[in-house]
């Protein structure tokens, strides 16, 4: 190589030649080997609302389960995230289109989501069939982890029934006899109040009237005449987002603060009492969360999502950051083999989940079980006041494990 | 249900018939006038709520804002007919229902663009925010009897206009025969500009008026939408008489339904209407 330039340039011309044709070569006989000995990247499918009414509950979700993942370095279990996001648009007429087109044509190893029963209860008869891991970081349709429960399907978040059932013990144990119960009816809230009576009953109360709206109808003013004139002990209600708010402001309005106390699942006053201003001071609920709660865990997220998020925690960022968890818990069990399903599941079955909520564990049925909380509105904040049910587990009525 | 019970839940009745009057006539005549099927009245009514929101944070007084929100609604009422609506008059019903339902989707999309998703509460005005006491647990809410009084007005404005005033006759005039109109020298662009207008700002004025008690949140116009349909065709389409009377019914059958038969509370409307149109096909004021 001591020669002039010309020989170097025709040897730089001739390397590349070669180059490029073992560059090209490698390509077409190495490419499969190649991606095989690379560990590729663990494909999570969300299945939420990222339009409507529920866009907001979709994109808390989606961010604290980001959160968690890029808190430990964008892996788990050793295996780079990433992600894949349908719009399930609340909408139960497309969820079986849309878990088909995460599970069949994105191929994704894991499903996230979904925010509205109805499309929780289509999403799972899909995954229940073909396999996919599926975490539930909303949805509280009972079937999920009831009729339809299965091996691979997980839930982080509630069954309709968990958060009212233990507010029936606190009423009846503070001498209300008699209740009246009003929701829409559709299935969470029927299955909400369900869970109250039970336990209302159970502890010597009765229900003088059941009454209904239509789904998603907010016009109360003949429901509140009728309270008005049974004149009950308590009246427990579920309604959530918009509901809730007018719900809230016209019972104020009606004058029935003061004479017939009103009572609710969490839901009635989460997200919403910046718009029901005075009129819900002072409400009690019951719900596995609330944002005041003292623990370091929950100090710890809230700091970080507010950080990450650009907006304060709630609880449904507290279920998408368990959902991260939960996986976390089963990749790092199978060494981030997603195909290893039986050992991921045996680990995310078994695992105790450090909640901003409090730690919770998963029963029989792959729901947690959690301590509902009795909170109470005091200025804009749901104040803890205390543990309504420790560890309350679901009935999970209907489901048979394989 | 005692005596007291039973008069305050027929003035239920008609308080929530005479806001559904309000919503259903802005449809009825638009139809009724322009032979326009309009779906996107629903997304107009939240407009208006939004309006009444967003001036009512904007002005710092519910009562400024509703002119303004009114002058707004006008405003848009007569560049959508412009810009969208006039080229669709001599095409078919389907065109305007894809025309219409676009626009929902568009408005619905605008809103969340502008506003986000979150509920909105609009505060009710301090002058009209106590209640009446009724019965030792029940108040009534003195804004909702306003919010009655200012339906009734407009009832009867709107009935003064349509039969008593020259623009009244010529609008019934262009509902019959538009060509006739045209001939005799009288601008039928413009009535129709005028007409979808005034549908538009009663559809918006109805969303302003109901925002203090009926909070302001994503959907909310396709909620109304339907119901307001269900009011036009009992009432017969194009009857503005018609809607006040299907109004009024569709109000009481809603509030006694929920408190007599709880459980198909979500029936009896729609029963209500199987009803009246096996007896008139036409519904009640229908022309044959």
């Amino acid at each position: 190589m001591t020669n002039g330039k010309p020989t170097s340039a025709h040897a730089r011309r001739r390397f590349l030649k070669t180059a490029t044709g073992a560059a090209a070569l490698a390509g077409a006989t190495l490419h499969a080997p190649y991606l095989m000995a690379q560990p590729s990247k663990v494909k999570v499918g969300f299945l939420l609302p990222y339009t409507g009414t529920y866009a907001q509950l979709g994109k808390a979700i989606t961010d604290a389960f980001k959160l968690h993942v890029d808190e430990n370095g964008g892996r788990l279990g050793g295996r780079t995230i990433e992600y894949v996001q349908v719009d399930s648009e609340a909408n139960p007429a497309k969820a079986t289109d849309n878990t088909n087109r995460l599970v069949n044509l994105e191929k994704v190893d894991v499903i996230v989501g979904p925010v509205h029963s109805g499309v929780a209860a289509a999403m799972v008869r899909v995954t229940r069939e073909s396999g996919t891991l599926t975490i539930d970081a909303n949805a509280g349709a009972g079937v999920v982890t009831g009729a339809l429960c299965a091996p691979n399907i997980f839930r982080t978040s509630f069954s309709n029934w968990q958060p009212a059932y233990p507010m029936g013990k606190v009423l009846a144990e503070r001498g209300m006899r008699k209740a009246v119960t009003l929701t829409w009816k559709y299935g969470a809230g029927q299955e909400a109040i369900g869970g109250f009576v039970e336990n209302f009953t159970a502890h010597g109360g009765s229900i003088v009237k059941d009454l209904w709206v239509p789904f998603p109808k907010v016009e109360f003013q003949s429901l509140l005449t009728e309270i008005a004139s049974i004149k009950p002990d308590a009246v427990f209600v579920f309604f959530a987002g918009g509901g809730a708010v007018k719900f809230v402001k016209d019972y104020a309005a009606a004058g029935l603060r003061n004479s017939v106390p009103l009572f609710g699942s969490g839901f009635l006053t989460d997200g919403t009492l910046k718009a029901q201003g005075d009129a819900a001071q002072g409400l009690e609920t019951t719900l596995h969360y609330g944002d005041s709660l003292i623990l370091p865990k929950n100090l710890a997220f809230r700091e970080m999502y507010a950080k990450a998020a650009g907006r304060e925690a709630d609880v449904y960022a507290v279920q998408g950051y368990d959902a991260a968890q939960l996986l976390r818990i089963g990749l790092e069990a199978a060494n981030g083999d997603v195909k290893a399903k039986k050992t991921m599941i045996g680990a995310m079955e078994s695992a105790e989940i450090d909640s901003p909520r409090g730690k919770f564990t998963l029963s029989k049925a792959h729901n947690p079980i959690q301590d509902i909380y009795l909170r109470k509105v005091v200025g804009m904040e749901n104040k803890v006041q205390g543990v309504a049910h420790k560890a309350l587990a679901d009935p999970a009525t209907g489901c048979k494990m394989a | 249900m005692d005596f007291p019970t039973f008069l305050i839940q027929l003035l239920n009745g008609v308080q929530y018939g005479l806001l559904l009057f309000l919503i259903a006539s802005g449809l009825t005549l638009i139809f009724g006038i322009m032979g326009v099927i309009n779906l996107a009245h629903g997304s107009f009514y939240m407009v208006g709520a939004y309006l009444a929101f967003s001036l009512t944070g904007l002005l710092g007084n519910f009562w400024l804002a509703l002119p303004a929100g009114i002058a707004l609604a006008v405003l848009l009422g007569l560049a959508l007919e412009w810009l969208l609506i006039r080229p669709l008059y001599r095409r078919d019903h389907l065109y305007q229902v894809l025309l219409t339902y676009g626009l929902i989707l568009v408005f619905e999309e605008l809103r969340s663009i502008l506003f986000g998703d979150d509920v909105h509460g609009v505060a009710v005005p301090v002058l009209l925010n106590f209640s009446i006491r009724l019965t030792d647990t029940l108040s009534y809410p003195v804004y909702r009897l306003a919010m009655s009084g200012v339906c009734l007005l407009l009832a009867a404005g709107m009935y003064f206009v349509i039969s008593r005033t020259r623009l009244g006759m010529m609008i019934r005039a262009g509902s019959v025969n538009r060509e006739m109109v045209q001939a005799l020298g009288i601008n039928i662009g413009l009535l129709y500009r005028l007409v979808f207008a005034l549908g538009v700002a009663l559809a918006a004025f109805a969303g302003m008026l109901a925002a203090p008690v009926a909070s302001v949140y994503p959907g909310m116009g396709n909620q109304v939408l339907i119901i307001s349909f269900v009011v036009i065709v009992i009432g017969g389409i194009g009857s503005v008489r018609g809607a006040l009377v299907a109004a009024l019914l569709i109000g009481l059958a809603d509030v006694f339904g929920q408190v007599v038969f709880p459980h198909i509370a979500g029936m009896t409307v729609y029963l209500v209407m199987a009803a009246v149109l096996l007896w008139r096909p036409r519904g009640l004021f229908g022309s044959a």
